[in-house]
């Protein structure tokens, strides 16, 4: 049964209210697709993309996260089949004793295999492994109306990648076949080195990524001056037996990751300022070691380091935070230059923002991911002026070639999307055909014309 | 839709000839408002307010409003309401009537009171009802401190706006978890077309005044927004001063 119910994204911004029905067999959604109501339908997962992309004011709203089935697990191949509405969180405690690891993990394990399709997730791995999508063999795509696909990129490639990064736009993941990647123990092998500003940073991640499956840097937003864009590049790799140290080798596949704490239930708007947030990111900067080869983490550690603090984004207090992820060409590095300046100069009390370098792309419509650098930051909604420096830096990475993640986004202005997304008229028409009606619908997609 | 940092796409301002909705709509404009329609009686005149605010980017339409008639009103707001969504509707219309003339004349009060409160009561109730369908939007008041403690010397006009604040506030309430919020703005004297030729008092204030708090109001998420700010704390203390004191006063 539907109940009216105000939601957000992650950043806790722009609640609308929907009718939420959930979902608990592949029958439900069928049902729900069978004749939508007038402001339409949409599938949400663990609700974790930070801005609408999740909404439909209005309209009714597939909670998916009861279709949680594993269905079959092929440990010969590494093969699970899933219903949409599992977590990461329950595949990996499930597949990592095995010796089986999700092929690319976002920076939350909280996330639906639904929602990651949808937003086509990457992870630390980009550079070499791609995004979430390169990893499905197929999915099933329930239709409005009630009709069911079965999507393989060989067969069915445009609505297979119209569906990845899709933002649920093409109709309603219900289960899919996703390859996984052999592990042997449960512990990453990590490499940590402080670089003293961004220039050198992006230098060592050109030189030395290839060497990693995994690659990440950290980069502090507040240093000024000399120091401004310093950073901790952490990079590794699935530990094997003979890297761990002895007492850990009995049982390296063990895994059972528990949140540590919660952040409290109501923080004041400004209790993150510039002084509370440079604070926490000299200390964290200082934490790190100057150089460390081979540290043993936890995959807790190393994926998700914000997980253990369930609820974070309570920390922004009332008004929320948006989280702003940029993407430009590689050759732009002078883009990714000057908005770190402008954000340190602009003093925006940011943590840690998180720098990556994409790999190649993929046969996607709206993905986010081109060969590139990405930078990430989280800024609290209620800092002043925020509205004019984001649309400064929009037009800084248009002008480079970039663009924006869609579904992180909650302040894009529309008109930029088709430049930015220059594939968005493929993917209408593809759209169109699977969803002539227009029945699938978002927040995100009305602020930003998504449908056209 | 309105985004995270409270810019809103669509607005529509009924009584779109007047002042401070003009200036509330200039505001939203300017932060990327991408259709505005301003509804009223005049076509003639919404026309002139639509020419102001036109600007690349923006598209601004008229369309026919009159808080008077109040039968007429859930057809004229489903018109308006029609087509597209809704982000904002600024609720501005209001006249100042006579107050001597008021005093003599009870038609005259009653006028003042059917634009000002019923043709309000008739037309957010309609108002917030389609946006609670729509399952997002904001409507903003425009109250008046002369209801937060009824005068002497604008008594009608002064008890209009009370009774309009007090609906608000209670429609306000009735709105949580619908999506839909309410902002009431509770101006000052502001110097506007309807206010022309009256003498100024303290904390008077201007139409573009008004605009920059209440939108700054609508993004924070807040109920009630004062214009200017310390109004809100002379007011506090005004509403407790003994009734014979406040009748000496010189407001």
């Amino acid at each position: 049964m539907a109940e009216r119910q105000l939601l957000t994204g992650w950043g806790r911004t722009a609640p609308t209210a929907a009718d939420v029905v959930q979902v608990r067999t592949d029958d439900d959604v069928a049902e729900a697709l069978k004749a939508p109501p007038a402001r339409g339908v949409l599938a949400r997962g663990l609700a974790r993309a930070y801005g609408d992309a999740a909404q439909n004011a209005g309209g009714q709203v597939l909670d998916m996260v009861g279709l949680d089935r594993v269905h079959r697990l092929d440990l010969e191949r590494g093969i699970a089949v899933v219903d949409a509405g599992v977590s990461l969180d329950d595949l990996l405690r499930t597949v990592v004793p095995l010796g089986w690891f999700i092929a690319v993990s976002p920076g939350t394990r909280y996330v639906t295999v639904g929602g990651a399709i949808a937003s086509n997730v990457h992870g630390k791995n980009h550079h070499g492994d791609g995004s979430f999508c390169r990893h499905v063999r197929s999915f099933d795509l329930r239709l409005p109306g009630g009709e069911v696909r079965s999507v393989t990129p060989e067969h069915d490639p445009e609505v297979f990648w119209a569906t990845a990064g899709g933002l649920g736009l093409t109709g309603v993941v219900t289960s899919a076949t996703l390859q996984l990647l052999p592990i042997e123990t449960s512990w990453m092998r990590v490499d940590t080195e402080r670089t003293h500003d961004l220039e050198d940073c992006m230098a060592r991640m050109e030189a030395g990524d290839d060497g990693y499956r995994y690659s990440v840097a950290w980069v502090d937003c507040l240093a000024r001056g000399a120091t401004m864009g310093r950073s901790v590049l952490t990079r590794g790799d699935h530990a094997v037996v003979d890297d761990l140290p002895d007492e850990k080798q009995l049982g390296a596949r063990r895994y059972g990751p528990r949140p540590l704490v919660s952040a409290p239930p109501w923080v004041p708007t400004r209790a993150l300022n510039r002084l509370s947030v440079a604070a926490f990111n000299e200390t964290w900067y200082r934490r790190a070691p100057r150089h460390e080869v081979g540290g043993i983490e936890s995959i807790a550690t190393f994926f998700h380091p914000l997980d253990m603090v369930r609820e974070w984004s309570r920390i922004y207090g009332r008004r929320g935070f948006l989280q702003y992820q940029f993407e430009v060409p590689f050759g732009a590095e002078r883009t990714v230059q000057t908005a770190v300046e402008r954000l340190s100069s602009r003093g925006c009390p940011s943590f840690l923002a998180v720098l990556k370098r994409f790999g190649p792309l993929e046969d996607d419509y709206l993905s986010f991911p081109q060969p590139g650098w990405t930078l990430t930051l989280d800024i609290p909604a209620a800092m002043a002026g925020l509205d004019e420096l984001l649309d400064q830096l929009d037009e800084l990475v248009l002008a480079a070639g970039g663009r924006l993640y869609l579904a992180k986004d909650s302040r894009l202005r529309a008109q930029h999307v088709p430049v930015m997304y220059p594939r968005l008229d493929a993917w209408r028409e593809v759209r169109d055909r699977l969803d002539p009606d227009r029945h699938l619908i978002s927040d995100l997609a009305r602020r930003l014309d998504l449908l056209g | 839709m309105r985004n995270a940092l409270g810019s809103a796409q669509s607005v529509l301002v009924l009584g779109g000839t007047s002042d401070i909705g003009l200036a509330i709509a200039r505001q939203l404009r300017d932060r990327g408002a991408r259709r505005i329609v301003l509804a009223g009686r005049d076509p003639a005149a919404l026309e002139r307010s639509a020419d102001g605010l036109r600007r690349a980017g923006t598209e601004v339409t008229v369309g026919s409003f009159d808080a008077d008639a109040v039968e007429g009103h859930q057809e004229a707001l489903a018109k308006l309401f029609a087509g597209c969504d809704v982000d904002v509707v600024v609720a501005a219309w209001g006249v100042l009537g006579d107050q001597s003339a008021a005093e003599a004349d009870a038609a005259l009060a009653v006028a003042v009171a059917r634009t000002n409160y019923l043709g309000a009561v008739s037309a957010l109730t309609i108002c917030t009802n389609l946006l609670r369908a729509q399952g997002h939007g904001a409507v903003v008041v425009l109250s008046s401190v002369a209801g937060e403690r009824v005068r002497r010397s604008n008594y009608v006009y002064g008890s209009t706006k009370a009774g309009l604040d007090g609906f608000c506030q209670g429609l306000a309430a009735a709105l949580v978890g619908s999506g839909v919020s309410l902002v009431v703005v509770r101006p000052g004297f502001v110097a506007t077309k309807m206010t022309a030729g009256m003498k100024e008092v303290p904390f008077s204030t201007t139409p573009e005044a008004v605009a920059e708090a209440t939108v700054a109001g609508l993004t924070a998420g807040r109920s009630v927004v004062w214009v200017p700010g310390p109004l809100r704390l002379v007011m506090a203390v005004l509403r407790h001063v003994p009734t014979p004191l406040f009748r000496r006063l010189p407001l």
